[in-house]
Protein backbone atom coordinates (compact mmCIF):
# COMPACT_ATOMS: atom_id res chain seq x y z
CA UNK A 1 0.00 0.00 0.00
CA UNK A 2 2.77 2.33 0.59
CA UNK A 3 4.12 1.97 -3.06
CA UNK A 4 0.63 2.83 -4.22
CA UNK A 5 -0.05 6.10 -2.24
CA UNK A 6 3.68 6.86 -3.50
CA UNK A 7 3.32 6.57 -7.47
CA UNK A 8 -0.75 8.26 -6.29
CA UNK A 9 0.80 11.77 -4.67
CA UNK A 10 3.67 11.26 -7.49
CA UNK A 11 1.26 11.33 -10.08
CA UNK A 12 -1.29 13.77 -8.57
CA UNK A 13 1.39 16.07 -7.63
CA UNK A 14 2.98 16.47 -10.96
CA UNK A 15 -0.52 16.73 -12.28
CA UNK A 16 -1.54 19.80 -10.53
CA UNK A 17 1.59 21.23 -10.76
CA UNK A 18 1.73 20.70 -14.45
CA UNK A 19 -2.24 22.15 -14.79
CA UNK A 20 -0.85 25.32 -12.77
CA UNK A 21 1.56 25.71 -15.28
CA UNK A 22 -0.07 25.79 -18.33
CA UNK A 23 -1.85 28.52 -17.62
CA UNK A 24 1.41 29.92 -15.52
CA UNK A 25 4.05 29.68 -18.04
CA UNK A 26 4.93 32.51 -21.01
CA UNK A 27 5.10 30.70 -23.89
CA UNK A 28 2.73 29.25 -25.52
CA UNK A 29 4.38 26.31 -27.24
CA UNK A 30 5.05 25.28 -23.02
CA UNK A 31 1.80 25.90 -21.84
CA UNK A 32 0.54 22.91 -24.51
CA UNK A 33 3.62 20.69 -23.36
CA UNK A 34 2.77 21.20 -19.78
CA UNK A 35 -0.75 20.22 -20.65
CA UNK A 36 0.40 17.07 -22.36
CA UNK A 37 2.18 15.83 -19.13
CA UNK A 38 -0.95 17.00 -17.05
CA UNK A 39 -2.52 14.57 -19.94
CA UNK A 40 -0.26 11.91 -18.97
CA UNK A 41 -0.21 11.94 -15.26
CA UNK A 42 -4.05 12.09 -15.47
CA UNK A 43 -4.11 8.72 -17.20
CA UNK A 44 -1.87 7.27 -14.77
CA UNK A 45 -4.14 7.65 -12.14
CA UNK A 46 -7.03 6.40 -14.47
CA UNK A 47 -4.42 3.71 -14.15
CA UNK A 48 -3.68 3.28 -10.62
CA UNK A 49 -7.71 2.98 -9.55
CA UNK A 50 -7.95 -0.35 -12.06
CA UNK A 51 -9.79 2.00 -15.06
CA UNK A 52 -6.82 1.15 -17.19
CA UNK A 53 -9.28 1.46 -20.62
CA UNK A 54 -10.13 4.71 -19.75
CA UNK A 55 -6.43 5.45 -18.86
CA UNK A 56 -5.31 4.49 -22.30
CA UNK A 57 -8.30 5.65 -24.43
CA UNK A 58 -7.20 9.58 -22.70
CA UNK A 59 -3.26 8.72 -23.40
CA UNK A 60 -4.48 7.69 -27.26
CA UNK A 61 -7.32 10.20 -28.16
CA UNK A 62 -6.17 13.72 -25.82
CA UNK A 63 -2.18 13.29 -26.27
CA UNK A 64 -1.85 11.46 -29.46
CA UNK A 65 -4.45 13.44 -31.21
CA UNK A 66 -6.07 16.33 -29.75
CA UNK A 67 -3.10 17.75 -27.83
CA UNK A 68 -0.41 17.48 -31.69
CA UNK A 69 -3.58 19.43 -33.27
CA UNK A 70 -3.07 21.90 -30.37
CA UNK A 71 0.70 22.14 -30.76
CA UNK A 72 0.74 22.47 -34.81
CA UNK A 73 -1.77 25.52 -34.14
CA UNK A 74 0.28 27.11 -31.47
CA UNK A 75 3.72 26.21 -33.33
CA UNK A 76 2.36 28.36 -36.88
CA UNK A 77 1.61 31.24 -34.36
CA UNK A 78 4.51 33.92 -34.06
CA UNK A 79 4.63 33.44 -30.15
CA UNK A 80 7.66 35.72 -29.28
CA UNK A 81 6.29 38.75 -32.04
CA UNK A 82 2.63 38.36 -30.19
CA UNK A 83 3.69 38.49 -26.75
CA UNK A 84 5.56 42.27 -27.27
CA UNK A 85 2.10 43.41 -29.07
CA UNK A 86 -0.24 42.10 -26.56
CA UNK A 87 1.36 42.51 -22.91
CA UNK A 88 2.71 45.55 -23.50
CA UNK A 89 0.04 47.39 -25.07
CA UNK A 90 -2.76 49.37 -23.51
CA UNK A 91 -5.34 47.40 -25.20
CA UNK A 92 -5.18 44.24 -22.83
CA UNK A 93 -6.52 46.17 -19.87
CA UNK A 94 -9.46 46.62 -21.70
CA UNK A 95 -10.24 42.62 -21.79
CA UNK A 96 -10.07 41.99 -18.07
CA UNK A 97 -13.41 42.62 -17.03
CA UNK A 98 -14.39 39.98 -19.61
CA UNK A 99 -12.47 37.39 -18.23
CA UNK A 100 -13.08 37.98 -15.12
CA UNK A 101 -17.43 37.87 -15.41
CA UNK A 102 -16.37 34.61 -17.11
CA UNK A 103 -14.33 32.97 -14.79
CA UNK A 104 -16.28 33.98 -11.87
CA UNK A 105 -19.31 32.13 -13.68
CA UNK A 106 -17.31 29.26 -14.48
CA UNK A 107 -16.31 29.01 -10.52
CA UNK A 108 -19.89 29.29 -9.53
CA UNK A 109 -21.11 26.55 -12.26
CA UNK A 110 -18.02 24.28 -10.75
CA UNK A 111 -19.38 25.03 -7.33
CA UNK A 112 -23.20 24.11 -8.01
CA UNK A 113 -21.98 20.71 -9.75
CA UNK A 114 -19.09 20.11 -6.91
CA UNK A 115 -22.60 20.55 -4.38
CA UNK A 116 -24.52 18.82 -5.76
CA UNK A 117 -22.61 15.45 -6.57
CA UNK A 118 -24.06 12.77 -6.00
CA UNK A 119 -23.45 8.67 -6.48
CA UNK A 120 -26.30 7.32 -8.70
CA UNK A 121 -27.52 4.00 -7.08
CA UNK A 122 -27.33 1.92 -10.00
CA UNK A 123 -24.24 3.04 -10.93
CA UNK A 124 -22.68 1.93 -7.58
CA UNK A 125 -24.55 -1.87 -7.99
CA UNK A 126 -22.92 -1.70 -11.51
CA UNK A 127 -19.60 -1.10 -9.99
CA UNK A 128 -20.31 -3.90 -7.45
CA UNK A 129 -21.35 -6.48 -10.14
CA UNK A 130 -17.77 -5.66 -11.88
CA UNK A 131 -15.81 -6.83 -8.95
CA UNK A 132 -18.13 -9.83 -8.20
CA UNK A 133 -18.06 -11.47 -11.60
CA UNK A 134 -14.36 -10.02 -12.79
CA UNK A 135 -15.12 -9.10 -15.75
CA UNK A 136 -12.42 -6.56 -17.52
CA UNK A 137 -13.07 -2.87 -17.62
CA UNK A 138 -12.96 -3.07 -21.47
CA UNK A 139 -16.27 -5.84 -21.20
CA UNK A 140 -18.22 -4.07 -18.32
CA UNK A 141 -17.74 -0.45 -19.91
CA UNK A 142 -19.47 -2.07 -23.22
CA UNK A 143 -21.68 -3.95 -21.54
CA UNK A 144 -22.86 -0.40 -19.74
CA UNK A 145 -22.34 1.60 -23.07
CA UNK A 146 -23.86 -0.30 -25.76
CA UNK A 147 -27.01 -1.26 -23.73
CA UNK A 148 -28.74 1.32 -20.86
CA UNK A 149 -26.61 4.08 -22.67
CA UNK A 150 -26.66 3.15 -26.24
CA UNK A 151 -29.03 6.19 -27.47
CA UNK A 152 -27.40 8.93 -25.55
CA UNK A 153 -23.59 7.76 -26.97
CA UNK A 154 -25.38 7.66 -30.31
CA UNK A 155 -26.45 11.41 -30.04
CA UNK A 156 -23.07 11.78 -28.20
CA UNK A 157 -21.76 10.74 -31.61
CA UNK A 158 -23.62 12.38 -34.13
CA UNK A 159 -23.18 15.90 -31.47
CA UNK A 160 -19.42 15.17 -32.81
CA UNK A 161 -20.31 14.40 -36.29
CA UNK A 162 -22.18 17.64 -37.09
CA UNK A 163 -19.55 19.49 -35.18
CA UNK A 164 -16.74 18.00 -37.54
CA UNK A 165 -18.89 18.94 -40.49
CA UNK A 166 -20.06 22.26 -39.05
CA UNK A 167 -16.15 23.17 -39.11
CA UNK A 168 -15.24 21.90 -42.47
CA UNK A 169 -18.06 23.86 -44.15
CA UNK A 170 -17.10 27.02 -41.95
CA UNK A 171 -13.08 26.75 -43.22
CA UNK A 172 -14.32 25.25 -46.65
CA UNK A 173 -13.23 27.49 -49.81
CA UNK A 174 -13.20 27.19 -53.34
CA UNK A 175 -9.64 28.85 -54.55
CA UNK A 176 -10.08 29.74 -57.87
CA UNK A 177 -7.02 29.32 -60.53
CA UNK A 178 -5.22 26.46 -58.38
CA UNK A 179 -3.43 23.95 -60.69
CA UNK A 180 -4.39 20.04 -59.31
CA UNK A 181 -3.28 16.88 -60.48
CA UNK A 182 -5.56 14.33 -61.25
CA UNK A 183 -4.79 10.78 -60.75
CA UNK A 184 -7.55 9.41 -63.64
CA UNK A 185 -6.43 12.26 -66.05
CA UNK A 186 -2.73 11.28 -65.78
CA UNK A 187 -3.38 7.31 -65.74
CA UNK A 188 -6.04 7.64 -68.46
CA UNK A 189 -3.78 9.62 -71.12
CA UNK A 190 -3.55 7.59 -74.23
CA UNK A 191 -0.69 8.11 -76.75
CA UNK A 192 -2.86 9.37 -79.14
CA UNK A 193 -3.83 12.21 -77.26
CA UNK A 194 -0.38 13.16 -76.19
CA UNK A 195 2.11 12.43 -79.07
CA UNK A 196 1.81 14.00 -82.54
CA UNK A 197 3.86 13.39 -85.38
CA UNK A 198 4.59 16.38 -87.98
CA UNK A 199 5.60 16.75 -91.18
CA UNK A 200 8.65 19.61 -90.18
CA UNK A 201 9.52 21.29 -93.25
CA UNK A 202 13.14 22.45 -93.24
CA UNK A 203 13.65 26.33 -91.80
CA UNK A 204 9.89 26.61 -90.96
CA UNK A 205 9.70 25.09 -87.70
CA UNK A 206 6.08 24.02 -86.21
CA UNK A 207 3.91 25.85 -83.92
CA UNK A 208 3.32 23.85 -80.86
CA UNK A 209 1.49 24.01 -77.10
CA UNK A 210 -0.67 26.98 -78.29
CA UNK B 1 13.29 -5.50 1.96
CA UNK B 2 10.63 -7.37 0.23
CA UNK B 3 10.19 -4.41 -2.02
CA UNK B 4 13.96 -4.12 -2.41
CA UNK B 5 14.25 -7.54 -3.64
CA UNK B 6 11.09 -7.14 -6.54
CA UNK B 7 12.80 -3.97 -7.52
CA UNK B 8 15.94 -5.93 -7.81
CA UNK B 9 14.14 -9.04 -9.78
CA UNK B 10 12.22 -6.32 -12.31
CA UNK B 11 15.15 -4.42 -13.33
CA UNK B 12 16.89 -7.66 -13.75
CA UNK B 13 13.85 -8.49 -16.05
CA UNK B 14 13.71 -5.00 -17.81
CA UNK B 15 17.53 -5.35 -18.73
CA UNK B 16 17.56 -8.94 -20.55
CA UNK B 17 14.94 -7.50 -22.29
CA UNK B 18 16.33 -3.97 -23.56
CA UNK B 19 20.13 -5.11 -23.54
CA UNK B 20 19.43 -7.39 -27.11
CA UNK B 21 17.15 -5.02 -28.16
CA UNK B 22 19.47 -2.76 -28.24
CA UNK B 23 21.83 -5.08 -29.69
CA UNK B 24 19.47 -6.10 -32.29
CA UNK B 25 18.50 -2.13 -33.21
CA UNK B 26 22.27 -2.13 -34.50
CA UNK B 27 22.30 -5.29 -35.88
CA UNK B 28 19.25 -4.12 -38.09
CA UNK B 29 20.37 -1.39 -39.34
CA UNK B 30 23.50 -3.51 -40.74
CA UNK B 31 20.95 -5.42 -42.16
CA UNK B 32 18.82 -2.49 -43.72
CA UNK B 33 22.15 -1.21 -45.11
CA UNK B 34 23.69 -4.63 -46.67
CA UNK B 35 19.80 -5.24 -48.24
CA UNK B 36 19.01 -2.18 -49.29
CA UNK B 37 22.81 -2.32 -51.27
CA UNK B 38 21.56 -5.99 -52.65
CA UNK B 39 19.15 -4.53 -54.40
CA UNK B 40 21.10 -1.96 -56.03
CA UNK B 41 24.00 -4.37 -56.96
CA UNK B 42 26.20 -2.91 -54.24
CA UNK B 43 27.79 -4.71 -51.37
CA UNK B 44 27.01 -2.38 -48.81
CA UNK B 45 29.15 -1.79 -45.33
CA UNK B 46 31.38 -5.59 -44.83
CA UNK B 47 34.91 -4.48 -43.72
CA UNK B 48 34.05 -3.92 -39.70
CA UNK B 49 34.42 -7.30 -38.48
CA UNK B 50 32.56 -10.55 -40.14
CA UNK B 51 30.34 -9.65 -43.50
CA UNK B 52 30.37 -6.10 -41.55
CA UNK B 53 28.28 -6.90 -38.69
CA UNK B 54 30.31 -4.62 -36.49
CA UNK B 55 29.84 -1.70 -38.54
CA UNK B 56 26.84 -0.19 -36.40
CA UNK B 57 29.30 0.07 -33.29
CA UNK B 58 31.94 1.63 -35.34
CA UNK B 59 29.74 4.25 -36.38
CA UNK B 60 27.78 4.55 -32.69
CA UNK B 61 31.38 4.98 -31.73
CA UNK B 62 32.50 8.05 -33.77
CA UNK B 63 28.63 9.04 -32.85
CA UNK B 64 29.82 9.34 -29.08
CA UNK B 65 33.18 11.26 -29.72
CA UNK B 66 31.81 14.23 -31.94
CA UNK B 67 30.88 17.24 -30.27
CA UNK B 68 27.44 17.85 -29.63
CA UNK B 69 25.89 21.12 -30.94
CA UNK B 70 23.10 23.00 -29.36
CA UNK B 71 22.43 25.99 -31.54
CA UNK B 72 22.42 29.27 -29.89
CA UNK B 73 18.79 30.40 -30.86
CA UNK B 74 17.05 27.19 -30.08
CA UNK B 75 14.88 26.79 -26.92
CA UNK B 76 17.26 24.66 -24.96
CA UNK B 77 15.63 22.61 -22.71
CA UNK B 78 13.22 20.87 -25.36
CA UNK B 79 16.18 20.59 -28.00
CA UNK B 80 17.62 18.02 -25.38
CA UNK B 81 14.37 17.04 -24.60
CA UNK B 82 13.35 15.03 -28.08
CA UNK B 83 15.64 12.93 -29.07
CA UNK B 84 15.22 11.21 -25.19
CA UNK B 85 11.64 10.79 -25.93
CA UNK B 86 12.11 9.55 -29.28
CA UNK B 87 14.31 7.01 -27.61
CA UNK B 88 12.20 5.90 -24.62
CA UNK B 89 8.80 5.80 -26.18
CA UNK B 90 10.74 3.71 -28.92
CA UNK B 91 11.48 1.13 -25.43
CA UNK B 92 8.86 1.53 -23.15
CA UNK B 93 6.69 -0.07 -25.58
CA UNK B 94 8.31 -3.24 -25.72
CA UNK B 95 6.97 -3.80 -22.16
CA UNK B 96 4.14 -5.66 -23.85
CA UNK B 97 5.42 -7.67 -26.06
CA UNK B 98 4.84 -11.20 -25.76
CA UNK B 99 7.74 -13.27 -26.80
CA UNK B 100 6.09 -16.74 -25.38
CA UNK B 101 2.97 -17.50 -23.25
CA UNK B 102 4.75 -17.18 -20.25
CA UNK B 103 7.61 -14.36 -21.27
CA UNK B 104 6.11 -11.39 -21.46
CA UNK B 105 7.06 -8.30 -18.89
CA UNK B 106 3.62 -6.77 -18.33
CA UNK B 107 0.96 -9.15 -19.26
CA UNK B 108 -1.64 -5.95 -18.91
CA UNK B 109 -5.49 -6.73 -19.69
CA UNK B 110 -4.86 -3.65 -22.53
CA UNK B 111 -1.92 -4.46 -24.04
CA UNK B 112 -2.58 -3.64 -27.73
CA UNK B 113 -4.09 0.12 -26.78
CA UNK B 114 -1.24 0.81 -24.55
CA UNK B 115 1.00 0.03 -27.68
CA UNK B 116 -1.10 2.02 -29.92
CA UNK B 117 -1.43 4.72 -27.19
CA UNK B 118 2.83 4.89 -27.44
CA UNK B 119 3.16 4.56 -30.94
CA UNK B 120 0.65 7.51 -30.71
CA UNK B 121 3.05 9.65 -28.75
CA UNK B 122 5.84 8.63 -31.42
CA UNK B 123 4.88 12.16 -33.25
CA UNK B 124 6.16 14.21 -29.90
CA UNK B 125 9.83 13.74 -30.36
CA UNK B 126 9.77 14.64 -33.85
CA UNK B 127 7.74 17.79 -33.45
CA UNK B 128 9.96 18.68 -30.40
CA UNK B 129 12.84 18.51 -32.43
CA UNK B 130 11.92 20.43 -34.82
CA UNK B 131 10.15 23.25 -33.29
CA UNK B 132 13.02 23.45 -30.63
CA UNK B 133 15.78 23.82 -33.55
CA UNK B 134 13.92 26.88 -34.47
CA UNK B 135 15.11 26.87 -37.93
CA UNK B 136 12.77 26.49 -41.13
CA UNK B 137 14.13 22.72 -42.74
CA UNK B 138 13.39 21.15 -39.28
CA UNK B 139 10.28 22.92 -38.98
CA UNK B 140 8.70 21.80 -42.20
CA UNK B 141 9.93 18.26 -41.63
CA UNK B 142 8.03 18.43 -38.20
CA UNK B 143 4.99 19.79 -39.46
CA UNK B 144 4.75 17.53 -42.30
CA UNK B 145 5.74 14.16 -40.02
CA UNK B 146 2.47 15.69 -37.26
CA UNK B 147 0.08 15.61 -40.32
CA UNK B 148 1.35 12.54 -41.69
CA UNK B 149 1.50 10.31 -38.32
CA UNK B 150 -1.54 11.38 -37.32
CA UNK B 151 -3.76 10.63 -40.27
CA UNK B 152 -2.09 7.24 -40.50
CA UNK B 153 -2.70 6.69 -36.94
CA UNK B 154 -6.34 6.49 -37.53
CA UNK B 155 -6.10 3.58 -39.98
CA UNK B 156 -3.77 1.81 -38.16
CA UNK B 157 -6.15 2.36 -35.37
CA UNK B 158 -9.01 0.93 -37.63
CA UNK B 159 -7.25 -2.26 -38.30
CA UNK B 160 -6.52 -2.72 -34.76
CA UNK B 161 -10.15 -2.95 -34.38
CA UNK B 162 -10.86 -5.06 -37.33
CA UNK B 163 -8.62 -7.83 -35.00
CA UNK B 164 -10.43 -7.20 -31.79
CA UNK B 165 -13.47 -7.91 -33.17
CA UNK B 166 -11.84 -11.64 -34.14
CA UNK B 167 -10.08 -11.85 -31.04
CA UNK B 168 -12.66 -10.05 -28.43
CA UNK B 169 -10.27 -9.46 -25.98
CA UNK B 170 -7.11 -6.25 -25.78
CA UNK B 171 -4.58 -8.81 -24.48
CA UNK B 172 -1.95 -9.46 -26.41
CA UNK B 173 -1.59 -13.01 -25.76
CA UNK B 174 -4.97 -13.92 -26.29
CA UNK B 175 -4.48 -11.95 -29.50
CA UNK B 176 -1.32 -14.80 -30.33
CA UNK B 177 -3.25 -17.62 -29.46
CA UNK B 178 -6.81 -17.10 -31.05
CA UNK B 179 -4.33 -17.33 -34.14
CA UNK B 180 -3.79 -20.86 -33.06
CA UNK B 181 -5.66 -22.57 -35.77
CA UNK B 182 -5.62 -19.77 -38.66
CA UNK B 183 -3.07 -16.67 -38.65
CA UNK B 184 -5.12 -13.21 -39.05
CA UNK B 185 -2.89 -12.73 -42.39
CA UNK B 186 -5.67 -15.39 -44.21
CA UNK B 187 -8.98 -14.03 -43.62
CA UNK B 188 -8.03 -10.26 -43.08
CA UNK B 189 -5.05 -10.05 -45.79
CA UNK B 190 -6.33 -6.68 -47.24
CA UNK B 191 -5.82 -5.23 -43.63
CA UNK B 192 -2.38 -6.88 -43.47
CA UNK B 193 -1.33 -4.71 -46.42
CA UNK B 194 -2.88 -1.88 -45.47
CA UNK B 195 -1.26 -1.94 -42.20
CA UNK B 196 2.13 -2.70 -43.42
CA UNK B 197 1.77 0.54 -45.46
CA UNK B 198 0.31 2.32 -43.01
CA UNK B 199 3.42 0.73 -40.74
CA UNK B 200 5.95 2.43 -43.43
CA UNK B 201 4.01 6.10 -42.83
CA UNK B 202 4.02 6.16 -38.97
CA UNK B 203 7.77 5.31 -38.58
CA UNK B 204 8.36 7.55 -41.74
CA UNK B 205 10.31 5.00 -43.83
CA UNK B 206 10.48 5.28 -47.15
CA UNK B 207 8.28 5.84 -49.07
CA UNK B 208 7.06 7.83 -47.09
CA UNK B 209 9.72 9.86 -45.51
CA UNK B 210 8.89 13.16 -46.43
CA UNK B 211 9.31 14.50 -42.94
CA UNK B 212 12.93 14.48 -43.30
CA UNK B 213 13.48 13.99 -46.94
CA UNK B 214 16.97 14.79 -47.30
CA UNK B 215 16.60 16.31 -51.11
CA UNK B 216 14.02 19.12 -50.04
CA UNK B 217 14.52 19.58 -46.48
CA UNK B 218 18.14 18.30 -45.63
CA UNK B 219 17.07 15.59 -43.44
CA UNK B 220 13.87 17.55 -41.81
CA UNK B 221 13.72 17.51 -38.11
CA UNK B 222 17.40 16.35 -37.44
CA UNK B 223 19.33 18.81 -38.90
CA UNK B 224 20.52 20.55 -36.65
CA UNK B 225 21.38 17.81 -34.47
CA UNK B 226 24.53 16.07 -33.87
CA UNK B 227 26.90 13.58 -32.45
CA UNK B 228 25.06 11.51 -29.77
CA UNK B 229 21.48 13.01 -30.19
CA UNK B 230 21.71 12.37 -33.53
CA UNK B 231 22.33 8.82 -33.07
CA UNK B 232 19.75 8.84 -30.32
CA UNK B 233 17.42 9.91 -32.78
CA UNK B 234 18.14 7.13 -35.25
CA UNK B 235 18.01 4.13 -32.59
CA UNK B 236 14.91 5.71 -31.64
CA UNK B 237 13.63 5.40 -34.83
CA UNK B 238 14.81 2.30 -35.83
CA UNK B 239 13.75 0.30 -32.42
CA UNK B 240 10.37 1.66 -33.63
CA UNK B 241 10.58 0.42 -36.91
CA UNK B 242 11.24 -3.04 -34.87
CA UNK B 243 8.56 -2.44 -32.87
CA UNK B 244 5.80 -1.79 -35.94
CA UNK B 245 7.20 -5.02 -37.24
CA UNK B 246 6.41 -7.09 -33.72
CA UNK B 247 2.78 -5.78 -33.75
CA UNK B 248 2.67 -6.80 -37.47
CA UNK B 249 3.95 -10.15 -36.06
CA UNK B 250 1.44 -10.37 -33.21
CA UNK B 251 -1.55 -9.10 -35.40
CA UNK B 252 -1.99 -11.01 -38.21
CA UNK B 253 1.13 -13.56 -38.10
CA UNK B 254 0.35 -15.42 -35.17
CA UNK B 255 3.04 -13.78 -32.40
CA UNK B 256 5.29 -16.60 -30.90
CA UNK B 257 3.10 -19.68 -32.37
CA UNK B 258 5.06 -21.53 -34.95
CA UNK B 259 3.90 -22.27 -38.57
CA UNK B 260 2.64 -25.74 -38.70
CA UNK B 261 1.68 -27.75 -34.96
CA UNK B 262 4.05 -30.24 -36.06
CA UNK B 263 6.45 -32.22 -33.53
CA UNK B 264 9.76 -31.09 -33.62
CA UNK B 265 8.47 -27.42 -34.97
CA UNK B 266 6.34 -26.77 -31.40
CA UNK B 267 9.85 -28.10 -29.45
CA UNK B 268 11.57 -24.46 -30.69
CA UNK B 269 11.38 -21.60 -28.67
CA UNK B 270 8.40 -18.80 -29.25
CA UNK B 271 10.66 -15.88 -29.05
CA UNK B 272 12.44 -17.39 -31.87
CA UNK B 273 9.57 -17.41 -33.78
CA UNK B 274 8.60 -14.02 -33.71
CA UNK B 275 12.12 -12.75 -34.02
CA UNK B 276 11.81 -14.77 -37.35
CA UNK B 277 8.69 -13.23 -38.21
CA UNK B 278 9.78 -9.73 -37.43
CA UNK B 279 13.11 -10.07 -39.37
CA UNK B 280 10.72 -11.13 -42.48
CA UNK B 281 8.91 -8.32 -41.84
CA UNK B 282 12.25 -5.98 -41.76
CA UNK B 283 13.53 -7.33 -44.76
CA UNK B 284 9.87 -6.66 -46.69
CA UNK B 285 10.62 -2.95 -44.93
CA UNK B 286 13.95 -3.08 -46.16
CA UNK B 287 12.80 -3.93 -49.47
CA UNK B 288 10.28 -1.12 -49.75
CA UNK B 289 13.04 1.23 -49.04
CA UNK B 290 15.04 0.43 -51.89
CA UNK B 291 12.45 -0.33 -54.46
CA UNK B 292 9.64 2.76 -54.48
CA UNK B 293 10.50 6.27 -55.07
CA UNK B 294 9.14 8.75 -52.68
CA UNK B 295 5.32 10.00 -52.65
CA UNK B 296 4.38 13.34 -53.02
CA UNK B 297 2.97 15.33 -49.90
CA UNK B 298 -0.40 15.71 -51.40
CA UNK B 299 -0.51 11.72 -52.74
CA UNK B 300 0.59 10.67 -49.06
CA UNK B 301 -2.55 12.56 -47.50
CA UNK B 302 -4.74 11.45 -50.42
CA UNK B 303 -3.76 8.09 -49.55
CA UNK B 304 -4.01 8.03 -45.97
CA UNK B 305 -7.75 9.54 -45.48
CA UNK B 306 -9.52 8.67 -49.40
CA UNK B 307 -8.36 5.03 -50.05
CA UNK B 308 -6.53 3.36 -46.43
CA UNK B 309 -9.74 5.30 -43.60
CA UNK B 310 -12.59 4.07 -45.98
CA UNK B 311 -11.02 0.77 -47.18
CA UNK B 312 -10.49 -0.22 -43.60
CA UNK B 313 -13.77 0.98 -42.41
CA UNK B 314 -15.66 -0.84 -44.94
CA UNK B 315 -13.66 -3.79 -43.57
CA UNK B 316 -14.82 -3.44 -39.93
CA UNK B 317 -18.39 -3.51 -40.99
CA UNK B 318 -18.02 -7.19 -43.54
CA UNK B 319 -16.01 -8.65 -40.84
CA UNK B 320 -18.41 -7.48 -37.80
CA UNK B 321 -21.28 -8.79 -40.41
CA UNK B 322 -19.76 -11.92 -40.93
CA UNK B 323 -19.22 -13.06 -37.42
CA UNK B 324 -22.50 -11.70 -36.70
CA UNK B 325 -24.19 -13.96 -39.46
CA UNK B 326 -22.30 -17.10 -39.18
CA UNK B 327 -22.71 -16.49 -35.20
CA UNK B 328 -18.77 -16.44 -34.73
CA UNK B 329 -18.34 -13.45 -32.42
CA UNK B 330 -15.90 -14.49 -29.56
CA UNK B 331 -17.63 -14.46 -26.26
CA UNK B 332 -15.66 -14.44 -23.09
CA UNK B 333 -16.94 -15.41 -19.43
Amino acid sequence: MIAHSIFFYTFSFIAVISAIMVTASKNTVHSVFFLILDFISISCLFIMIGAEFLGMIMLIVYVGAVAVLFLFVVMMLNVAQQKNQWFASQESSKHIPVGLIIGTLIFFEIIIVIGGWKYKPDIFDINNSISQTSLSNTHSLGQILYTDYIHVFQISGMILLVAMVGAIVLTFRQRVGVKRQSYIKQISRERAEGVEVLEVKSNRGVKIDD
Amino acid sequence: MEYVSIIFQEVYKILFLLVPLLVSVALIVWLDRRVWAFVQKRQGPNVVGPFGLLQSLADALKYIFKEIIIPSSSNKVIFILAPIVTMTLALVAWAVIPFSATQVLADINVGILYLFAVSSLGVYGIIMGGWASNSKYPFLGAIRSAAQMVSYEVSIGVIIINVLLCVGSLNLNDIVIAQQNLWFIIPLFPMFVIFFISALAETNRPPFDLPEAEAELVAGYQTEYSGMMYAMFWLGEYANILLMCAMGAILFLGGWLSPIEVYPLTHIPGALWLILKILFLFILFALVKAIVPRYRYDQLMRLGWKVFLPLSLTWVVLTASYLFYFNLLPVHQ
